[in-house]
């Protein structure tokens, strides 16, 4: 079975972000960049299935400007075998990721496409759900536990009301939530052998996918800001205010 | 032209999630029509149908819809969707599993968790966990939308019914098989419902605890909730956790009790209207946004709250 993980670069997610002064879009220039968190729980499953046998081959593929060969060398040192960078300085929507994935899983006939819920900069949660739609094949979102065997898989997924198990044949596309597992820390050699693992790069000209962006930011701005309020003695008066102030309860 | 609303259901009845989507919707236009996809799920239409604003519920029965996989419902949507300008879902995990890949299906962007609708094009949502709302203007045939329930009020539900008319199910797919569910079984309100929330973090310490919290919730008629890391712990069940990246929650009262207030639980409790923090270290950032904060030790304060409530 080959899988395909997908990992994005956005912001460090101990980053609290700002809206750019003139309201244009977001000020991130200079900050701490990082693997989305849910991408590493992905990568974590996927280096788990090939350290298991049941994976022949784990690709690491991120798409964005060229400093995402740092999030692809991560992946590697976390133990992917390869990696594929879509190289582009365009702003990619979930849409066009979507389709810049389905073209490489087709490429590398892929059997598992593995991709984080939600990136932690967009909270789109959507691009998982969109390539299985373009693949015409299944989809386990908010995936807590994962499960393979010769002819499918098992996917517990997290809901609303608790958690649903579904199986699904393959070619399948799973997104991770938080609880599906913990990701190692990777150790120095493991960074070492990562900078020899291949690591190629396309265009989405190559892949011929049109990633032009439908939807236009027109503003970006702070959410209204809550005001610190009092600290209170005891519980007594905390109901106090509650009932007579506040009048919530 | 029509604006569709697809029902968050569990095939007995609404979700109250549903109520929220209608009000946007009732923003974007008046000819406003519901989706009611599912297995014997024509109570849950006629109950849809007495929601004031809906002029048309259309019914789509069959076993393949029974769990509502995006699988089998993501096409029938995309077939009917060229009638309509805009399709909306409440933001729940099924709206999210969904309309993405409804919207792939139609070879349009889709717009996540709005918060307000700023013309029939533009639509706020919060990103980076809610530091930065943004305005996206779309430039789609069809806007595929999913709501997100505690920024719009919920439609009121009337005696008038609009008509139901059922709808021919496509195929089945089969790609996807439901083999069981685990739901959390709780006789107190729902978490995105709730008037009131009470959530434990880390200091409550373990799983036993949370009777504590619990008590407290039963006296107020409230909710549980929990931090990320209350359920990685183990303390309670996934669906308990209330962030960036769960549940989003905007009760008239919200305490939060051991959670030191990171950012991405901030995202989901914020827009409470009244926030009480319980925390033993001054300094928690939880502090910033609480009404009313106690410092003090959870296991000291929780037991003279409940004597207070008890006692006025
Ligand atoms: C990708 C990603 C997504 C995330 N999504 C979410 C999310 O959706 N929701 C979420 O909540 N978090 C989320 N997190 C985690 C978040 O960053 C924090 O780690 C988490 O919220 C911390 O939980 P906490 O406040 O319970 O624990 P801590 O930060 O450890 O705080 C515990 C608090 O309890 C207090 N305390 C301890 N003992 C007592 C006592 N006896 N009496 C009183 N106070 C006491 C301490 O002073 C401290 O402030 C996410 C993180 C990542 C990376
Ligand atoms: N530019 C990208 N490169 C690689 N993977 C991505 C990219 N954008 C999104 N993804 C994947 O899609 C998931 C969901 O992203 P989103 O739909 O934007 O919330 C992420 O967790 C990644 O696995």
């Amino acid at each position: 079975m080959k899988i395909i993980v997908c990992v994005k670069r956005v912001v460090d997610y101990n980053i609290k972000v700002r809206p750019k002064a003139d309201n244009s879009g977001v000020d991130i220039a200079s900050v701490k960049m990082s693997m989305n968190p849910f991408d590493e729980i992905a990568v974590e499953a996927a280096v788990r299935l090939k350290e298991a046998g049941q994976a022949s081959e784990v690709v690491a593929v991120s798409m964005g400007v060229a400093q995402c060969q740092d999030t692809l060398r991560s992946a590697l040192a976390m133990g992917a075998d390869r990696a594929l960078l879509v190289e582009t300085d365009a702003e990619l929507q979930p849409l066009a990721v979507a389709k810049l994935a389905k073209s490489i899983a087709e490429r590398e006939q892929a059997d598992l496409v593995l991709l984080g819920k939600q990136a932690i900069d967009d909270d789109c949660n959507q691009t998982g759900q969109m390539l299985a739609a373009l693949l015409g094949c299944g989809q386990a979102s908010f995936a807590c536990d994962l499960q393979v065997d010769e002819d499918g898989l098992t996917v517990s997924r997290e809901i609303d009301g608790g958690v649903q198990s579904v199986r699904l044949k393959l070619p399948a596309v799973v997104t991770t939530d938080l609880r599906l597992n913990e990701p190692r820390y990777v150790k120095l050699p493991n960074i070492m052998k990562a900078k020899k693992k291949p690591l190629e790069r396309l265009s989405p000209e190559e892949l011929n996918v049109d990633v032009s962006p439908r939807l236009t930011l027109l503003r970006a701005s702070e959410p209204p800001r809550r005001q610190a309020g009092i600290k209170v003695a005891d519980a007594a008066e905390l109901v106090a205010k509650l009932r007579n102030e506040a009048k919530v309860i | 032209m029509s604006i569709l609303i697809i029902a968050d259901h569990g095939n007995g009845a609404l979700k109250p999630a549903t109520l929220n989507t209608v009000t946007a919707a009732a923003q974007l236009g008046t000819e406003l029509h519901l989706l009611v996809v599912g297995e014997n799920c024509a109570a849950v239409a006629e109950e849809a149908a007495r929601i004031e604003g809906i002029t048309k519920v259309l019914l789509a029965d069959a076993p393949h819809y029974a769990r509502q996989l995006a699988e089998e419902v993501a096409p029938l949507i995309a077939r009917i969707a060229g009638d309509h300008t805009h399709l909306l879902a409440a933001a729940g995990t099924t709206g999210k599993d969904l309309m993405p890949r409804v919207a792939a299906l139609l070879d349009v962007a889709q717009i996540s968790e709005i918060t307000a609708i700023e013309s029939p094009d533009t639509f706020v949502r919060p990103i980076y966990a809610g530091n930065v709302m943004a305005s996206y203007q779309s430039a789609d045939p069809v806007k595929v939308i999913t709501v997100r329930a505690t920024a719009f009020e919920a439609a009121a539900v009337g005696d008038k019914a609009a008509t139901v008319q059922a709808v021919e199910a496509t195929a089945e797919a089969g790609l996807t098989q439901f083999i069981e569910e685990t739901l959390t079984v709780s006789e107190r309100p729902e978490l995105t419902a709730a008037k009131v929330v009470i959530s434990g973090g880390r200091g409550m310490g373990s799983g036993e605890n949370f009777s504590l919290l619990e008590e407290l919730a039963d006296q107020m008629g409230a909710a549980v909730g929990a931090s990320r890391a209350a359920v990685d712990a183990g303390f309670v069940p996934n669906d308990y956790q209330v962030g960036q990246t769960g549940k989003v929650v905007a009760p008239e009262l919200y305490v939060a009790v051991g959670i030191s207030g990171a950012i991405q639980h901030m995202a989901g409790m914020k827009d409470s209207k009244i926030i009480v923090a319980i925390n033993k270290d001054e300094e928690a950032p939880i502090f910033q946004v609480a009404d009313y904060g106690i410092v003090g030790d959870l296991f000291e304060v929780l037991p003279q709250l409940s004597e207070a409530l008890k006692q006025s």
